[in-house]
């Protein structure tokens, strides 16, 4: 089977209207921050708690994008880091009295630590296998959360006080939380693309590629498969420590094996082995289940699962993926054009 | 002097001509003799009220999705029928996934976006509890909650939340009862759904017990929903030499434990919560023959029991079902339930008269008076108060005897203790 | 009779459960080399429609040879008409095409049929054996789990057919030189996965139920079951169900809390498939660079 993506900066840099390809990048990015600023005030309050959602998700899919499509080993249970990071904020914030903005980076840190344990049985595992794995590891989430019910709340969950803006700031909560949100997803995007375009974003890519030629390059293998799996773990466990405080609420049935259907299926949709497909695959999993729920109340699922189906058909590789495909054919196109014209 | 005689006279034609005015039409217009003027919150007006629903069309629960269909296909007939004091009754009902989170996305969009009045027989444990501080803080009514935790009776904390049917503990409390009333050194074994339900059941049936609970109660087995079946469960049960079996699962498990315990040739009282006495979706797929003598106890009529199938409440019912909701099971109690709870909401509605705020909606929800239902049991009664928001508070003790419940003993109630 | 006993047999009727439906995803394995996640659903649809042709009034057997050849025909239109244009993509974009061909069969079942459960008849007497622990309809199961079982040996052993889909599924350019019509025989392949599933829910249907989410617990097991297996290998294949089923059971009675038997159980799994990572009897797989 082919590879699930390619590299991105293999492309040789163009210039479009006289400027390279990379300035064009920067200012599509600047355009999509300013957009996302300006957003909530467009938008009403419901709106705001939607993309916020969708912005966490994001985060979420980055965090296995970089294991999954950058590093090749697939993952069906990253729900389960998801709820790591949740619970432990919440726990945090409900045992502890920590402040909620202080229990992101710990929240982290857990599935960080969890995913590095879970990353050396899976050193053994390669495909079919590590998706059972990963699939047990979805199912039996909710088990032990409802297992360990003196930390956890058991089934009842754990219900958190949701945090207000402060009084000096006159912009409402859920605009409050959607830019403190908006801020933890462009640190996660500043990092992650820094991490996957450094050395140790291209071994982890050859390692997806070629093994056994990595290895013979002098990369550890054991070593950044662990890594993978553990930095994959942290940008999700941030996510679900965001979700936990957006929500107010933390529960076993939050995160059950659908949470983590949703993230491979928001992940492949955007466009696995991409940065930007995360935020794509956010948007997807956020607001898709609700237009299909618009569109029947009957057999919601039936029309979610056209839209998959819809989806692959037309980009097999995902919006991202789609998108840069457009990309360079109109770039060959335009080559092609402009040596006609020069001939 | 002329002058102000002038409009004397005047003032005195207007006063004579309003008062006439008022004597020819006013009584027309008000016929009740308070004088209420008409007033409405969001997602009410002379013409419509607005009310919003959240249920799991999807994922691991989508069986309950049934009852939120059926709330609809009631309020077709109640518009049909000209609504509810010349107010059509617009339901919106969104899909939740039984996930706590999309419940609190799902439910600030009835509220924010579809300004609904309410929000109407959410359903979950789950999903309930994730969205009640948000419903309590915007003072929106979260009304008749479809979950049987005891929880959502608490006026004082939560005063724009109310549940609807007896909770879990009460009904596991009134077989505790019955346990050490009928049997002599009860040894019990409990089979139960490893959530908040299944713990609710084991957490009345200990209260109910009191202190001898760990005595008396001489094995539990838990069992998930993704389980396949719960035979083991019920073979270790059974090895535990209990003689009392009380089985606190959802309609399959349920019948599959039947099932199991008669083959295995157990021969234990079986005690069988309330959520699985179909007779058709629960007993008959297990065998009739096995659930002989099962106990149970009951607030509304199971619409398989041949017993009711002759009153004009079931055939009520049953045309309802042809004409409203024709694709539903006419097997499954769900559709009795969400008639009954739709039933309960239309009451309240009517008792809101032309006062449709949402202070108005929880005043008339905490102010019904021995309310009779007709899918539900005889005796069965619906009472609430500014202090009360437990609408159903009683059970009847049912066995069954080979093809249908017989009732035996008066409606219990134990709320309040 | 122990509890032991009566545990390993209760343990060996939820076995072969999951045996049978192990055996369609080796089936489609064998045929495609990929897993098919939407397997069960597709199995729990064909049990509906096996429940449709008994209440319209056809006899057991009858009802189920239809079912199998309906199966077999839908199956392979599955294969043409909606894996087939992603046929290239990655192997993620196959699993996404999987998961949104398993929520539109759940759904359209919840649609069609209710989520009401179902009572499915059975061919074989219900009549309870060995003090209960097992019934007629478990042996009926067992056996004719390992009736097709042997049919699908036989058949991939023995017939060119099964030869030419083993070759279509290992190494697709060289069957192709060989003047196979590899497009055709990995449509065969899931006909046929299709049909194994079938005979695997309507079996099972008697002891679960029918219901629309009557496969999605047991297609972890099966899962787990064929890998454990090795699933390259049929027989290893039936017999891993058989052991996840016992071992799931002995877990829950006497190693913990019966609240993390499935955690417990599947910890297991994945202990023996990092000691041996081709499962008990899978070909090694040998990596060629």
């Amino acid at each position: 089977m082919s590879a699930p993506g390619t590299i991105v900066s293999a492309l040789p840099a163009q210039r479009i209207a006289g400027l390279d390809a990379d300035f064009w990048r920067r200012v599509l990015i600047a355009l999509a921050v300013m957009i996302a600023v300006l957003l909530p005030w467009a938008v009403s309050d419901y709106r705001v708690f939607q993309f916020t959602q969708a912005a966490i998700y994001a985060v979420a899919l980055l965090g296995l994008n970089i294991l999954t499509g950058y590093n090749g080993q697939i993952s069906l249970g990253h729900g389960a880091f998801f709820a790591i990071g949740g619970y432990a904020a919440a726990i945090l914030m409900h045992k502890l009295g920590v402040p909620y903005y202080l229990t992101i980076v710990p929240a982290g840190l857990a599935a960080f630590a969890v995913g590095v344990l879970f990353g050396l049985p899976a050193l053994r595992l390669e495909g079919l296998y590590l998706a059972l794995v990963t699939l047990s590891m979805a199912v039996a989430t909710p088990q032990f959360l409802k297992y360990f019910d003196h930390w956890t709340g058991g089934s009842q969950g754990i219900l958190l006080r949701k945090p207000a803006a402060p009084l000096w700031l006159p912009i409402g909560r859920d605009r409050w939380l959607y830019y403190q949100v908006l801020i933890v997803l462009l640190i996660a995007f500043w990092a992650g693309s820094n991490l996957l375009k450094s050395r140790t974003g291209r071994a982890l890519v050859a390692i997806r590629d070629h093994p056994i030629s990595a290895a013979a390059m002098g990369i550890n293998l054991p070593l950044y498969k662990t890594c993978a799996f553990g930095v994959s773990a942290l940008f999700t466990g941030i996510a679900g420590a965001m979700a936990a405080i957006v929500t107010g609420f933390v529960a076993p049935d939050s995160f059950n094996v659908f949470l983590s259907i949703s993230f491979i299926v928001g992940s492949v949709v955007g466009g696995i082995a991409t940065v930007s497909g995360a935020i794509f695959g956010g948007i997807f999993i956020q607001f898709i289940p609700n237009i299909a729920n618009q569109i029947s109340d009957a057999a919601p699922w039936a029309i979610y699962g056209m839209f998959l189906l819809g989806f692959m058909y037309v980009m097999p590789k995902g919006v991202a993926g789609f998108i840069k495909e457009r990309a360079i054919r109109y770039r060959q196109a335009r080559e092609s054009a402009d040596a006609d014209e020069a001939r | 002097m002329n002058f102000d005689r002038r409009i004397l006279l005047i003032a005195a034609c207007v006063v004579a001509v309003g008062a006439v005015a008022f004597v020819l039409l006013g009584p027309q217009k008000q016929p009740g003799p308070p004088v209420v003027q008409k007033k409405y919150g969001p997602g009410a007006s002379d013409t419509e009220i607005k009310i919003g629903n959240i249920n799991p069309y999807s994922g691991p629960a989508s069986a309950y999705g049934a009852i939120g269909k059926a709330i609809g296909a009631y309020f077709d007939k109640v518009n049909d029928e000209g609504g509810i004091n010349g107010r059509k009754i617009k339901y919106v009902t969104l899909d939740d996934a039984y996930s706590p989170p999309k419940a609190v996305e799902q439910v600030r969009r009835l509220v924010e976006q579809d300004q609904v009045l309410l929000v109407f027989q959410s359903l979950g444990t789950p999903s309930n509890s994730a969205i009640q501080p948000y419903m309590n803080e915007n003072k929106v009514p979260q009304l008749f909650v479809a979950t049987g935790a005891t929880k959502w009776n608490d006026p004082k904390n939560f005063p724009w939340t109310m549940g609807w049917q007896p909770n879990y503990q009460t009904e596991a409390q009134i077989y505790a009862r019955y346990i050490v009333s009928n049997v002599k050194e009860p040894k019990i074994a409990v089979l139960f759904q490893n959530d908040d339900y299944g713990k609710d059941y084991l957490d009345g049936l200990k209260q109910g017990l009191g202190n001898d609970a760990a005595k008396l109660i001489v094995a539990t087995k838990s069992y998930e929903t993704s389980d396949p079946t719960v035979d083991s469960q019920v073979v270790a049960l059974m090895n535990s030499g209990a003689n009392v079996f009380v089985n606190v699962a959802t309609p399959k498990f349920a019948s599959q434990a039947i099932r199991k315990v008669a083959d295995l040739g157990w021969k234990p009282l079986h005690i069988l919560n309330n959520v699985s006495t179909s007779v058709s979706a629960v007993l008959k797929p297990a065998g009739l023959e096995k659930a002989v003598d099962i106990v149970t106890s009951a607030y509304h009529k199971d619409p398989t029991d041949p017993q009711w199938q002759n009153a004009k409440e079931y055939k009520d019912w049953l045309a309802w079902m042809q004409k409203y909701n024709p694709n539903a099971d006419l097997a499954s109690t769900f559709n009795v339930y969400a008639y009954s709870v739709a039933q309960t909401l239309v009451q309240v509605l009517k008792q809101c008269g032309n006062d449709l705020t949402r202070e108005n909606v929880m005043k008339q929800a905490a102010n019904l008076k021995n309310l009779e239902m007709p899918m539900l049991l005889p005796g069965i009664k619906i009472n609430t108060g500014p202090n009360d928001f437990a609408p159903i508070k009683q059970m009847q003790l049912q066995k069954f005897d080979g093809t249908t419940w017989r009732l035996f003993g008066t409606a219990l109630s134990v709320e309040g203790s | 009779m122990t509890q032991l006993t009566q545990q390993i047999l209760s343990g060996v009727a939820t076995g072969a459960v999951y045996a049978s439906l192990a055996l369609a995803l080796v089936m489609i394995y064998q045929a495609t080399e990929s897993v098919n996640f939407a397997q069960g659903e597709m199995a729990m649809f064909s049990t509906y429609i096996a429940w449709t042709l008994v209440q319209a009034g056809l006899p057991f057997w009858a009802a189920f040879l239809l079912t199998v050849l309906i199966s077999f025909i839908g199956g392979v239109l599955i294969e043409r008409v909606i894996v087939r244009p992603v046929h290239d993509a990655p192997v993620l974009t196959h699993v996404i095409v999987f998961i949104g061909l398993l929520v539109i069969l759940n759904a359209v079942a919840g649609w069609i049929y209710t989520y009401t459960v179902k009572e499915f008849p059975s061919p074989f007497p219900s009549k309870p054996l060995f003090g209960g622990a097992i019934t007629g309809h478990d042996l009926g199961v067992i056996c004719v789990t390992l009736a097709m079982l042997m049919l699908l040996f036989a058949f991939f052993r023995f017939t060119p057919l099964g030869l030419a889909m083993r070759a279509a599924a290992q190494n697709p350019e060289s069957a192709k030189l060989a003047g196979i019509r590899v497009g055709w025989m990995l449509a065969m392949g899931w006909g046929l996965a299709a049909a194994v599933g079938a005979v695997a829910g309507v079996m099972v249907a008697p002891v679960l139920f029918l219901d629309p989410n009557m496969m999605s617990g047991v297609l972890l097991y099966a899962f787990a079951g064929a890998l454990l297996g090795g699933i390259s290998s049929p027989g290893g294949a039936v017999l891993g169900g058989l052991i996840v089923g016992v071992l799931e059971n002995l877990v829950g009675t006497y190693l913990i809390a019966s609240e993390l038997k499935l955690s417990t159980a599947l910890a297991f799994i994945i202990l023996v498939l990092v000691i041996k990572p081709s499962g008990l009897f899978g070909r090694v797989a040998i990596k060629r660079v």
